[in-house]
């Protein structure tokens, strides 16, 4: 009988109810888009940060110091401590190596140019390199992403040249000129502009600067472009005088802390430290974004919770007579509650699962379009958009319920109430 | 009949039907005033934050750079140019660079500068303590470990200085190698004066854009650049924020006017046995839209007035808590939201109406 009950209310009241499951389902459809896009908005705007380039630095752990000022490297380059190119696919092989997006190594060099001495910088362009079975491709393009080219990248194992703009404005160096790099012609195969130092350098293949200072398979410094977690007092924390549980917790955090310590341990005779012009603003302003979405997101749930609840009693007040009749035919408080509430809890779940699918489908256009990647929707948000619904169409009808069963059927079906 | 008297019966009939349905029409109203509420706030936030992320973008340091050429030094005439041109929109902070030799013959670069002006361009320096007086200098991490104690003797072209070390800088680049100076320091030991000035300009990408073309156009002789790490990322980040707000925006907005419209219809449904009545009383069709149109004119510019005041106290609230700045409220939203409501409203009123237009009073009054 109460199932029958319910079923009749369903088939008999099709328009009613669909107006209340519309209202659930943009409800429903607007919370998982906006959880789903709260929850991966800091992964997807890290992702827009690394136009920033490289927030982690590692050099020799034996410290020497750079004596540069704007583009002019004024260290005599036989001197001070290196990195082992070897060691730079192990950078695939640490634990957040998965947060790792890029990296260039350097090695800046002194030559001569036309007479002058000029910086000349040895990076990577388009590496290949291999850690156990995985290949990966890095260099400079990648980890700068701001560095633009008139003409090509030179190859990595060629002999060709970047010329910086501002250098190359001044010997009249163009893309596939020849210029004499300490009395050794190169092709230039291209020209820099990056608005920074390297503007006023040469910029060559990691090999060429190794053989014009005679030192194979040496580096100065690597710069990593790594997707980070904004730092907090936690990740400030010395791990040495952590508790083994909590410093498990920080290594397997991606903190700029936790990541440079695992690149030191990577790299042999390392010092790894973050770049904190680009890691420190990265990180408060990506909170900001996290948390300016996070309240939104509350507003949003506020928002579609109250007006659904509006919708829902609207529908309730609009069946005061057949309440009336219900209890006229001697229905009781509890029965008449049981209906209406396994009602909005069917309505709530129909309308749900709908709403779930359709925000699922719009948080990852939204990702597609703004982003160009997909936004996750994890399943466990199902059931919590579903809780959601039901709570919200039962605090909705609840009111509205208790004021119906409370009517006198005569008033009710007499259409005063 | 006066006119007068018919108008009042109007306003009665409105009265009493909101007094007589008071559940529903409160209802009605919260659904209104929850959209109104939620468009305030996202519109407000999204005309807003452009600012407030721009103010936090600026921490990322100087946009756009000055270098003399080689050899060349601004006069103080030229550093007084671009403060004038840059005005109240962020630091101009002047440096003058040097090599000079530690004590153990290694080569070090001093920089000057002006202290209060770099601690607001740069705040993501780690500074254990900033200088005070003079003699004082910050020196880098690095350069810190190469120097040892303090005081420290520094010499350029054979003349010695003794500096006392204020405290150390952290920043994981170029200035952990350097000694940070006053310039009046520099200036008085070496002669040295600013070749570099560091601007962190405010404003859109289009401002900057600007202000650096102004500064070309001032200053022909010097090397103007944008500092194009700074300015591209910021572009990215910015615009991309901005888009995922406004399609947030979007999606609550719409989801609060449909469950208007759903709340809206279900209530001129509901009413059809009194739209019957009135009918069969002789009202014509136009005088019952007339009069539902009235009650939706009145739900919505009620509601839209709550829904702004609520809408603002939401997104000053949002902007107190992540931004630690009340987010202004915009006037020129008001007639929007007020535009937007009335539209809902009126199409969520009138469209069931004509569809209850088609049945005869006997009909509805029936129940069937």
């Amino acid at each position: 009988m109460f199932v029958r009950l319910v079923y009749e209310s369903f088939r008999r009241q099709t328009r009613r109810k669909m107006l209340v499951a519309v209202a659930v389902t943009l409800g429903a459809a607007a919370s998982t888009a906006m959880i789903a896009i709260a929850t991966g908005i800091g992964d997807k705007i890290s992702h827009e940060f690394r136009n920033y380039g490289a927030n982690l630095v590692v050099i020799p752990d034996e410290d020497t110091l750079d004596v540069q000022i704007g583009s002019v490297n004024l260290k005599p380059s036989a001197n001070g401590a290196y990195l082992e190119e070897s060691a730079l696919p192990k950078i695939k092989g640490i634990f957040w190596s998965n947060n790792i997006t890029a990296f260039a190594p350097e090695l800046p060099v002194n030559a001569t140019l036309a007479g002058r001495d000029v910086t000349l910088l040895g990076t990577y362009f388009s590496k290949s390199l291999t850690f156990g079975k995985e290949t990966f491709t890095t260099g400079a393009p990648a980890t700068f992403p701001w560095w633009k080219v008139e003409g090509a990248w030179p190859s990595d194992d060629s002999t060709d040249v970047l010329v910086g703009e501002r250098l190359a404005s001044r010997i009249g160096a163009h893309p596939g000129s020849q210029i004499q790099i300490s009395g050794v012609p190169h092709r230039v195969s291209g020209i820099l502009s990056t608005g920074a130092g390297e503007d006023g350098q040469i910029v060559a293949p990691l090999s060429l600067a190794q053989s014009l200072t005679g030192r194979p398979g040496l580096l100065r410094s690597i710069y990593v472009s790594a997707l980070l977690k904004p730092e907090d007092a936690f990740a400030r924390r010395d791990p040495d005088t952590l508790s083994p549980a909590d410093r498990d917790r920080w290594y397997c955090s991606p903190y700029p802390q936790s990541i440079a310590f695992q690149l030191q341990e990577a790299i042999p005779h390392s010092h790894a430290e973050q770049i904190r012009r680009v890691a420190q603003n990265e990180g408060n302003i990506l909170s900001r974004i996290e948390g300016l979405m996070l309240l939104i997101t509350i507003a949003a749930l506020l928002t579609s919770g109250l007006a659904v609840s509006a919708a829902m009693a609207t529908a309730m007040f609009e069946r005061r007579t057949e309440v009336g009749l219900m209890k006229a035919l001697g229905a009781g408080y509890f029965t008449l509650s049981m209906i209406f509430l396994t009602e909005s809890v069917l309505l709530a779940v129909a309308g749900g699962l709908a709403g779930f699918a359709i925000g699922a489908v719009l948080a990852q256009q939204l990702g597609r379009t703004i982003f160009g990647s997909q936004i996750a929707v994890a399943p466990v948000l199902l059931p919590v958009v579903l809780a959601i619904a039901i709570g919200v169409t039962f605090g909705g009808s609840a009111v509205a319920i208790r004021r119906a069963v409370k009517y006198d059927p005569v008033l009710a079906l007499r259409g005063e109430a | 009949m006066r006119r007068g008297s018919k108008a009042g019966m109007y306003f009665r009939m409105l009265y009493r039907a909101a007094m007589l349905r008071k559940g529903q029409a409160a209802s009605a109203l919260t659904a209104i005033v929850v959209a109104a509420a939620a468009a305030t706030a996202m519109l407000n936030l999204y005309l807003d934050v452009q600012t407030k992320l721009q103010r936090e973008f600026r921490n990322f340091g100087a946009n756009i750079i000055l270098q003399t050429k080689a050899g060349e030094h601004f006069t103080s005439e030229d550093l007084q140019t671009v403060r004038d041109i840059v005005g109240n929109r962020g630091p101009v902070v002047p440096f003058a660079y040097t090599v000079a030799r530690a004590a153990n013959d290694q080569p070090i670069v001093v920089a000057g500068t002006d202290f209060t002006l770099v601690r607001k361009l740069d705040p993501w320096w780690s500074v254990s303590a900033w200088p005070k007086g003079d003699g004082e200098a910050l020196v880098g991490v690095r350069a810190a470990r190469a120097l040892g104690a303090s005081p420290f003797i520094l010499s350029l072209h054979g003349r010695d200085i003794h500096f006392q070390l204020a405290g150390t800088v952290q920043t994981g680049a170029g200035e952990d190698s350097r000694i940070y100076v006053s310039l009046e320091d520099l200036h008085s030991w070496a002669g040295i004066e600013p070749s570099v000035i560091e601007v962190a300009a405010s404003g859109s990408s289009a401002d900057v854009a600007s202000l650096l073309h102004q500064l070309q156009q001032s200053l022909p002789a010097v090397d103007v650049h944008a500092v194009r790490q700074v300015t591209e990322g910021e572009a990215n980040v910015l615009g991309k924020t901005r888009s995922t707000l406004l399609s947030s925006a979007a999606f609550i907005v719409c989801t609060a006017a449909l469950c208007v419209l759903a709340t809206l219809v279900g209530w001129v449904f509901d009413r059809r046995r009194d739209f019957a009545i009135m009918k069969a009383l002789g009202a014509s069709d136009r005088l019952i839209a007339v009069f539902v149109a009235g009650e939706a004119v009145v739900l919505a510019c009620v509601g839209a007035n709550v829904g702004f005041v609520a809408g603002v106290g939401i997104a000053s609230l949002i902007g107190r808590v992540n931004f630690n700045a009340p987010v202004s409220a915009r006037l020129d939203i008001l007639p929007v939201v007020l535009v937007g409501c009335l539209v809902v409203t009126l199409l969520s009123t009138l469209l069931p109406l004509r569809l209850l237009r088609r049945i005869e009073p006997a009909m509805i009054l029936r129940g069937e």
